[in-house]
């Protein structure tokens, strides 16, 4: 049986069918259903909630909670995970599994509640000091809030690094059918943990290096683990690419509207298709690569100024054209807004110095 | 011969980074002890500060866990809340918990949050190099108050236990200082006093510990433990200021 439910309240659904010990957050719109959620849900599972005094000490806790071998996490919208950077790059360089949510609201500064996607360079570029990555997953379904969370924490034990879940607020507020499935859960031994457990060792966990050996060593360890992870765990989904002329690629709430706008355009004989990364990090670049080298053009959809853009101009390598289209402030772009834009880009030469970049 | 006093298993074989005088080696041990003492070795975890006490997790013989600056309060909460029948402890000094990490050790009291803060109060931040801290004497100087502390410019000193002691839920609030052998002993039992009402479920305890920097405060050792005696204490008074 199916259960109608917003895409926040499925990441609490997910998170306690993955098996999450621990959840620390703070209120912030548009994600404000999760804590809510998880402030019942959890004590009644026996497990831990606590709303934290702000996102610094939250995410803090979910270090301390992870450090000893919990399954934990956190939860927020833009500007809280700002302040939650300092913490994840100590999550990291502790080399600790975590998943942190992020409920994207328009920015910059305060900016607004509505939706939006301009928090993609903080979250797979790194974020916070020194060199990091969090492996980020894009849901753009409410299904997928609930499938991804088992993903996450899955792949935060696996590589012992932090997972972000990068939504949008539209994802995270609209309501959807999905099918709550048993989930299997998978808890990895965790002799590193300092969990208070009689061990030969008494365990330490630390993100402090004074020798630069042992820190430059460090850093290498965590890049070949990004390196095994993107080589491993690349996600991506493909509508009607193959004998397309021109991808729209999109995540989240635009890639809905990208694929809105690929039926339409199929209706009219444009031979437009849809191209969606559903890890950003790991980016799919060589697919990318590959759709570029066939010859196809890409049109990066954004709700930002075009951040991933950068990404699929990486991938393109010169190779294509990437033209860009993106709303901000909160607004979702229209599928006749996009459809103009694509019906301009493929009436023009497809020259890859000349691109054209519009918000 | 009978061998009365030896290291403590509580201590890891090695050798203290501290500078010679320093009173974090004396407070290091007498935690130690008590872990010890008290069959708390193999169970406890600890959560270290960023300042000088940033390698505690060389010297501490129990599960440890390094916590960004002033943050080790909402660690700890992590950590206890999810490992309830563990002693967890933090072990924080002026510049860590009373200025980056205000809010912190603020909302974990205030929660009551069962674990032990251990705080090192000795009015200057000696790591990065003698610069003022929140809880530094009107008129001492420091490397960012080169004249002396002016309240004008800079405030005035904060007394943690005392505001905390506000606070309705923290079980104990004690201030210590091991400048002498009888603080030694009664800095020793305070910690053993918060240790056992944390076994006890009691809630939140805080031991603040006057201490010294000879280093940065320019002084001998012996100077600086007299410095204490007779300015810092008159500051911040010792004793206990919660129980329950």
């Amino acid at each position: 049986m199916k259960k109608l439910m917003k895409g926040n309240s499925a990441l609490c659904y997910g998170a306690i069918a993955a098996g999450c010990d621990a959840f620390f957050g703070y209120p912030i719109t548009p994600q404000n259903e999760v804590p809510e959620y998880m402030s019942w849900m959890m004590p009644e599972k026996g497990r831990v909630f606590v709303q934290a005094e702000s996102e610094v000490a939250a995410i803090n806790m979910v270090y301390g909670a992870a450090a000893s071998g919990m399954r934990a996490m956190t939860s927020s919208s833009s500007p809280g995970v700002s302040l939650k950077q300092e913490g994840l790059s100590y999550i990291a360089a502790a080399e600790l599994p975590a998943v942190v949510c992020n409920v994207q609201r328009a920015g910059p500064g305060l900016g607004g509640i509505l939706a939006g996607q301009g928090d993609y360079f903080q979250a797979v570029k790194g974020g916070g000091h020194g060199d990091y990555k969090l492996i980020t997953l894009a849901p753009w379904s409410v299904q997928e809030c609930y499938d991804f969370m088992a993903l996450a924490f899955d792949l935060a034990d696996k590589y012992r690094n932090p997972v972000c879940m990068l939504l949008d607020g539209v994802v995270g507020q609209m309501q959807e059918a999905i099918d709550l499935h048993p989930v299997e859960v998978n808890r990895p031994a965790k002799p590193w943990a300092a969990d208070g457990a009689p061990k030969d060792e008494k365990a330490v966990v630390n993100s402090l290096w004074v020798d630069p050996d042992i820190l430059e060593d460090l850093n290498r360890r965590i890049q070949a683990k990004y390196r095994a992870c993107a080589e491993k765990e690349t996600r991506y989904t493909e509508y009607c690419i193959e004998d397309c002329e021109l991808a729209l690629v999109a995540y989240g709430t635009s890639a809905r509207v990208a694929k809105t706008v690929v039926d339409n355009a199929r209706k009219q004989g444009l031979r437009i298709g849809m191209f969606r990364p559903v890890t950003l990090f790991p980016f799919p670049y060589a697919r990318l690569a590959e759709l570029a080298e066939a010859g196809k053009r890409f049109l990066v959809v954004e709700m930002s100024c075009g951040q991933m853009a950068e990404d699929v101009m990486l991938a393109a390598c010169g190779r294509t054209s990437v033209d860009f289209y993106g709303r901000t402030g909160g607004f979702v772009m229209t599928p006749d807004e996009v459809l103009d834009k694509a019906k301009q880009v493929m009436a023009s030469p497809a020259d890859p110095c000349q691109r054209s970049w519009e918000l | 011969m009978e061998k009365v006093f030896s290291r403590t298993k509580g201590l890891k074989d090695k050798e203290f980074s501290y500078c010679g005088g320093c009173l974090h080696s004396v407070v290091h041990r007498l935690v130690a002890e008590n872990l010890e003492e008290m069959g708390l070795l193999s169970s406890a975890i600890g959560v270290c500060p960023v300042g000088c006490a940033v390698f505690m997790y060389d010297f501490i013989n129990c599960d440890m866990i390094e916590a960004a600056h002033g943050r080790a309060p909402a660690v700890a909460t992590g950590v206890k809340r999810t490992h309830p029948g563990n002693l967890v402890f933090t072990y924080q000094g002026d510049g860590d918990l009373a200025s980056r990490g205000m809010a912190e050790i603020v909302h974990a009291a205030n929660r009551g949050e069962n674990f032990t803060v251990i705080f090192i109060n000795n009015g200057i931040y000696g790591m990065t190099g003698g610069q003022m801290a929140p809880t530094t004497l009107v008129g001492q100087k420091a490397t960012t108050c080169q004249a002396g502390r002016d309240p004008k410019m800079h405030g005035m000193p904060i007394h943690m236990a005392e505001m905390l002691a506000t606070l309705d839920l923290p079980c104990y609030i004690e201030r210590v200082s091991p400048i002498d052998p009888a603080g030694v002993r009664k800095t020793k039992a305070a910690i053993k006093k918060a240790f056992t009402k944390q076994l006890e479920g009691k809630g939140f305890s805080f031991v603040e510990v006057l201490s010294n920097c000879p280093t940065q405060w320019g002084m001998t050792p012996v100077d600086s433990l007299t410095w204490v005696k007779e300015h810092v204490m008159e500051v911040y008074p010792l004793g206990v200021k919660k129980e329950r």
